[in-house]
Formats: structure tokens, C-alpha cells, sequence
């Protein structure tokens, strides 16, 4: 059993929780992952690693409300236990390195899993630029953190209510029409915008690295749930990723394989929400 | 051999006919492909009794040697007679820790009952079904601990609690080490309980036999993956492990390399059964797993695996099942008993064919399996008939989910975060055959890690093995 020292509610949709886990608190690096079972009944799925702490012995996990799951684990609360939490899992992100300039992007819940890799990148020695974007500002995640640890920090939102009106690859875009020099980007977000944000640095060859959310099952390797097609490839994302070069992702057939429970997460879901009202 | 014929002849008008196995009871055809309870209900007291009265109890009996893990046949045997099933059981457990699951899943035809000398006019002593009756009446009945030799004072790590590594931890147990089991999964048992279904052997049987086992002081910590969360280095310098023993299984799913693997309904065995069988999909959305099944199912392979993955297709309400196997009947590598089951059952068999490509719709589902026939030639590698293509017979199979089981590989993530351990180029773990030892001093292995998937007992027979070279190693230096 795991114990959630600390909980806190980030915006509307979104949820933090602080884990008392200190064997992986240990030897975690950014980028990896943890497979997480709530109970008895429930289902494994995978959330990547917020932030840890290797003093204390926590882990942080930032996530969103999107299915039974999730609204199951968000309805936990301090002092509460979590039954499975399996990690590290994964390979970290390669933030060893010195690349010269990285610009690190976050949509949505993506920015709160950013954070730790672009603190990481920075701490190399790299010049960070970091672009936070969401659907509207209620909703924008980690903005004094981004701020902190960036030499340069961009907010977007999709109506305009906060920073730059438009996606995070209207800030990119931009970047590169400058001519800044950028040596590597870094996304994690939804599908579609590590999609674009690929497409937007392909022509100009800027290697990308986008952190991928397949559907899993056990996370280490044994079932290829997580399957996707890089550069006409398979690979398995809980232990090839799951980070992988933008420009060689299928992400069409990644989108395909997400939707494949779509009609039993919603079974799930609404069985969830009659039973408990809704989400807190 | 010679003296046997020589009996036969002599004596052949006096004999009674060759007798059959006293037959297992087993449910409904029907019934049973609509459930998930297990198909085979086990002998009762009495059938036992008389099944065990037909052993001729060899003086010096063949059986034994057939068994990988080297039961006490004969004498387990001799007290069911005696009507001591307890005693029986413990005979038993005194080699084996899991009979309960042996007596369900082991190849006995090719193992113990193969050499049974009663089996050479006669079906040979059901000493499978012998060994499922005693395990399965003493946990019935609350057996008694076994006495255990004082601590010896060292630790061993068992990474996997598959049968290779619950088999070395009741060993070691029982040779008075100290004995922690890592296992990646929150459950214990391996395929045992993520592959094998619970037709075939129940979850609670499983679950049973380890308890058995951390009863005698068997130490399992879950959640643990081996080369992430601690490395098998650290486990012996930083841990205090006197030695390791590695059982990790060949787990990593194959795939076939045609067009169309991603398709969205298409799922290695793995998946599929794991979703089934360890998080109970069968039951969503009590459990929170969903698991996809169409109405025409094809499942890629000939092994238990495929077996398995068609069987449980059907009773989740599967109307067509189809298994696809490139060899023909006689290759199948699935035991003879699980393709009767799955045929009774209604699974349908398309032989001699070979998928070329999954064919699927704009998201991603699969409407179709391309396929060719094949004919047999001569002998591979494996001895086996090599499947060779007839040109031009290229087919659509009208299929919606398609499931492959065409084996696994070992899992890479130990090997890839224990330098000096030696593997091969597919990826298994080099070992010193005698004592499991592998190329790092104190680390040992054995089962799927080592031989590539095979089968339980015999991942069984090298947990044996590696716990007497461990006890060697560490007290005979």
C-alpha cells in the first residue's frame, strides 16, 4: 500500500497528490513513468512521474479526471492508500546532455509532466525556452514553476484568456520564423498537439522528443498494448519510451489505438458518476 | 523391453483387457464454453482410490524419472491406497511445492506417464489426476506445516514468482535460507495467473499454493521490477543477498512482421489473456479492465497459448473462433487434451495456412486476414516439417479481432541492467546446465529466461536445480 501524504486540487480538471513511495523516490529519473492500481477491482494505467523527492521519499503524480479511473483516484484523499504503484518504469528522458538551446512544451495536464524534464534540461546547462499552454487560463498549469526555471517562458491559451491567443505551436512557429537558434524541442501533451508540434519542426529538422501516452496494461514490456509505429517500427512504448523522435511517429494509428475502449471507458465512467454524483 | 513381451506372450490368454484410466469427471461441452469455471472437477475419494490400486508399484518404477521435479510416485501413490491422502500430500510437497497446479497443467503423457510400465498395454496410471486429487484434498482439509531446518542465516533474492521461482523459494525455504521473492505484477504466479485461465486452473488454487509457501516463510514483495526499481547488482552488494536467482520468464510477445500488426483489434495472447485472466475483464465493469472481443476471432499459432486465447474468446461471447497454425494437425505443439477441449468446445482449426496481412477499416479495426495456404517439406532446424507457401492460394478470412500467439521472447530489462551476464542472440540467459549458474558468480537462473518459452514444469525442474546449485555455491566454497 502507498500512501498519499498531500493532495491538492490545480484547476478544475486537474489533481495533485504527493506519494509516499521512497524505493522509487530513490532511483527515478524525469521521463519515467509509474503503473498505478487504485483497488481491488481496478485497472492499471500508467501517469508519468511529476516530480520527486529523494529526501523524503515521494513521488509527485499530477493527472487529470478523464475517466472512472482517474475520478476514482481523485476522490482519494490525504492519508489515503493506493494499492499498486509500480516504478520507475521506462526510459528516462535524455537530460544528461548539453544540447544548447531546448525548448520544452506542455498542453494540459503535459505541462505538470514537463516541468521535471525542462528543470532537468536546465540544470545541464542548456538554454531553456518553455511554452505552457492549455484551453483557457483556469486551466494553465505550473505557472510560477515554468517561470522560475526558464530564461524564457511563453503561455498560450486556445481562447485568449491568458498569454498568447492560440496554440502552443503558434509560439514555435514564431520561434523558428525568428531564426532562433533551437536544438532540441521537447512535447508532452495531447495526441494532436505533439502532432503538430512535430509537423511544425520537421521541415526545419529541429530534433523532437515527445513524451507518448499509449494504452497500457503491465508497463513492463510483456504485452504490446502500448505498441505505436515509430519510423515504420514497432515499438513498445512502456520500455522503448516513452519518449520517442516526433518525426517518426505514427500518430494517426496512435490516436486510432487510444480510441479503442472508448465504448467500455464510457460504460465505466457513467456507472462511476451514478454511483458517486460526479466528480468532487 | 524384451522381458515385458516375453510376460505378454506367456501369460496373454489369462490377462483381462487393457484397462482405461478411471475417466475424470468434467463439465458440459455446452455448458462449460459459456464459463469460466474449470472444465476438469477432479477425482473423488473413491475413483482415486481405484485409480491408485492399479499401480503394480515397480520395484524399481520408471515413473519417477519422468518427472522433472522428481516426485515420489510410487510412494505417494502407496498411501492414497492406504486411504492417506494427507501423507500423500505431504510426501508429495516434500519435492514439489505446487501440486496442485502440476497435477492440472503438466504434459503428464510425455513426463511421468510416459515411462509407466502398467502403460505399456494399458492407459498408464493417471498419476496427474492422482496428484491434483491429494493437493487438492489437503488444502481442503488444512494441511500441516511441513518441519523446517533452523535458519542457515543467508538471504536469496528470487526475482519472479513465476513456477521456476516459486519452485527455488520453497526449496531454499525448506534448505533454511531466508528467501525474498520480487515480483513485477501485484499478483503472484506468472503465467500461472496471468496466461493460464481459470478453466484451467483456478486462481484460488494459485493463490493457494503461494500462501503455502509464505506460510513456511517465503517472503514476496510485489511491485517490484527487477532492473528499475532495484538492480540485481545493488540486490547483492547494497542488499546483503547472498545470492540471486533469476526466473523472470519469457514474457516479451512476438509479433508477426506483417502488414496491419497495430490494428486496433488486433492483440497479442499476452494482452489479451492478461486482461482476462489477472485483471478479470470477464467480469467489467465490475472490474474496472476492459477487454475487446468481435464475433469472428482468428488466434495466430498451434500452442497451449493459442489454445487458450480460443477458448477464452469464446466465453466471452465469440460466435466463430478460428485458430490459424502453418503446420498441420500432427505439429500442433499444443498438448493433445487442450485441442480436444477447444474442438469440443466448437473452436474451429484452418491448418496449413499462414496470415499475410490484417486488413483493416479507416479506424483501425480489423475487417479481414489475409492468408495463404501452405504444404509441409522437409524437415528444419527443429526437426519439424518446414510450411511452404503454395503460390497463388492467397485468401480473405472474414475476421474482426485477431489474436496473436506465436510465442514469446525473454524480457530484455534484467539483462539489459546486469552487466556481465551473458546472453544469447535470442536473448536468453547463458547458464552452467548442472548448477544454473550463470556468467555472474552467485547469480543463477532458470525457466522460460533460460530455454525460451516452454513449459511450466520444466521452468519447475530448473527452480529445483538452481536452489541445489545455490546451496552448493554457498556452502561448498
Amino acid at each position: 500500500m502507498y500512501k498519499i501524504l498531500f493532495k491538492q486540487v490545480l484547476n478544475p480538471v486537474t489533481k495533485m497528490m504527493v506519494i509516499d513511495a521512497p524505493e522509487i523516490a530513490k532511483v527515478c529519473k524525469p521521463g519515467q513513468f509509474v503503473m498505478i492500481r487504485v483497488n481491488e477491482t481496478g485497472e492499471r494505467f500508467p501517469l508519468t512521474i511529476g516530480d520527486f523527492d529523494r529526501e523524503k521519499g515521494t513521488i509527485t503524480i499530477v493527472f487529470q479526471e478523464v475517466g472512472k479511473s482517474t475520478m476514482l483516484l481523485g476522490s482519494l484523499g490525504k492519508g489515503d492508500e493506493i494499492l499498486d504503484f509500480v516504478g520507475p518504469l521506462g526510459k528516462p528522458s535524455p537530460t544528461d546532455k548539453k544540447y544548447g538551446t531546448v525548448v520544452a512544451i506542455g498542453g494540459g495536464c503535459g505541462s505538470a509532466i514537463v516541468f521535471p524534464v525542462a528543470r532537468a534540461f536546465k540544470e545541464a546547462g542548456n538554454f531553456l525556452i518553455t511554452i505552457n499552454g492549455a484551453r483557457s487560463m483556469d486551466l494553465l498549469l505550473y505557472r510560477n514553476e515554468m517561470e522560475e526555471i526558464s530564461d524564457e517562458t511563453y503561455e498560450t491559451t486556445d481562447d485568449g484568456s491568458c498569454g498568447v491567443h492560440g496554440f502552443v505551436t503558434t509560439v514555435l512557429s514564431d520561434l523558428i520564423s525568428q531564426g532562433r537558434q533551437i536544438d532540441l524541442v521537447f512535447a508532452v501533451g495531447p495526441v494532436p498537439m505533439m502532432k503538430f508540434v512535430s509537423k511544425t519542426t520537421e521541415a526545419k529538422k529541429i530534433p523532437t522528443l515527445v513524451s507518448l501516452n499509449s494504452i497500457m496494461v503491465d508497463g513492463t514490456g510483456m504485452c504490446g498494448a502500448c505498441r505505436v509505429n515509430v519510423g515504420g517500427q514497432m515499438k513498445f512504448t512502456c520500455v522503448d519510451g516513452p519518449e520517442f523522435d516526433g518525426h517518426q511517429v505514427d500518430f494517426d494509428e496512435l490516436m486510432g489505438r487510444l480510441n479503442a475502449y472508448l465504448e467500455q471507458e464510457a460504460i465505466s465512467e457513467k456507472q462511476w458518476v451514478e454511483e458517486h454524483g460526479g466528480t468532487a | 523391453m524384451s522381458e515385458e513381451t516375453g510376460q505378454t506372450t506367456t501369460k496373454k490368454r489369462e490377462r483381462p483387457p487393457p484397462t482405461k484410466k478411471v475417466p475424470m469427471p468434467e463439465q458440459d461441452p455446452i455448458l462449460r464454453g459459456k464459463n469460466f469455471q474449470e472444465v476438469a472437477l477432479g477425482y473423488t475419494a473413491e475413483q482415486a482410490v481405484e485409480e491408485a490400486n492399479k499401480c503394480l508399484h515397480c520395484r524399481n518404477p520408471k515413473c519417477i524419472s519422468g518427472c522433472p521435479v522428481e516426485v515420489d510416485i510410487k510412494e505417494f501413490i502407496e498411501l492414497i491406497r492406504e486411504k492417506k491422502f494427507m501423507e500423500a500430500a505431504l510426501k508429495i510437497k516434500e519435492t514439489n511445492s505446487l501440486p496442485a497446479i502440476c497435477g492440472r497443467v503438466c504434459p503428464q503423457e510425455t513426463q511421468c506417464e510416459a515411462p509407466c510400465i502398467y502403460g505399456i498395454r494399458n492407459e498408464p496410471i493417471a498419476v496427474g489426476r492422482l496428484e491434483r486429487f491429494v493437493a487438492d484434498y489437503a488444502r481442503a482439509h488444512g494441511e500441516p506445516l511441513p518441519k523446517l531446518p533452523k535458519k542457515n542465516g543467508k538471504k536469496i533474492a528470487v526475482i519472479g514468482s513465476g513456477p521456476a521461482g516459486l519452485t527455488c523459494a520453497g526449496d531454499l525455504i525448506k534448505l533454511g535460507y531466508d528467501v525474498t521473492i520480487f515480483e513485477a505484477f501485484h499478483k503472484p504466479g506468472g503465467v500461472l495467473i496471468y496466461g493460464i485461465p481459470e478453466f484451467r486452473l483456478p486462481k484460488e488454487i494459485v493463490t493457494a499454493e503461494v500462501e503455502y509457501l509464505e506460510r513456511i516463510g517465503v517472503e514476496i514483495k510485489y511491485n517490484h521490477v527487477i532492473g528499475k526499481i532495484r538492480t540485481v547488482v545493488e540486490l547483492m552488494n547494497e542488499d546483503g543477498y547472498d545470492a540471486v536467482f533469476l526466473g523472470t520468464g519469457a514474457g516479451a510477445p512476438n509479433f508477426m512482421r506483417i502488414p496491419g500488426m497495430n490494428l486496433v483489434t488486433v492483440f497479442s495472447a499476452n494482452e489479451f489473456l492478461t486482461r482476462v485472466n489477472l485483471m478479470k475483464a470477464y467480469e467489467f465493469p465490475k472490474y474496472d479492465t476492459p477487454v475487446r472481443i468481435g464475433n469472428r476471432v482468428a488466434v495466430i499459432g498451434g500452442g497451449n497459448v493459442a489454445m487458450d486465447a480460443a477458448r477464452t474468446s469464446l466465453r466471452l461471447g465469440a460466435e466463430e473462433v478460428i485458430i490459424v497454425y502453418r503446420r498441420s494437425r500432427d505439429e500442433l505443439p499444443a498438448r493433445l487434451e487442450e485441442v480436444h477441449h477447444a474442438e469440443e468446445e466448437g473452436v474451429q482449426f484452418r491448418l496449413l495456412t499462414n496470415p499475410t496481412e490484417v486488413i483493416g477499416n479507416e479506424r483501425g479495426e480489423v475487417i479481414g486476414m489475409q492468408c495463404i495456404k501452405m504444404e509441409l517439406g522437409e524437415p528444419d532446424d527443429s526437426g519439424r516439417a518446414r510450411p511452404i507457401p503454395i503460390e497463388g492460394s492467397e485468401f480473405i478470412m472474414d475476421v474482426d479481432t485477431v489474436i496473436v500467439a506465436i510465442g514469446n521472447s525473454p524480457n530484455p530489462i534484467i539483462p539489459q541492467t546486469t552487466p556481465g551476464l551473458e546472453v544469447t542472440r535470442w536473448g536468453t540467459i547463458v547458464i552452467d546446465e548442472e548448477t544454473g549458474m550463470t556468467t555472474l558468480p552467485g547469480v543463477f537462473a532458470g525457466g522460460d529466461i533460460v530455454t525460451g518459452a516452454a513449459t511450466v514444469i520444466s521452468a519447475m525442474g530448473a527452480g529445483k536445480r538452481a536452489a541445489r546449485g545455490i546451496h552448493k555455491y554457498i556452502f561448498d566454497e
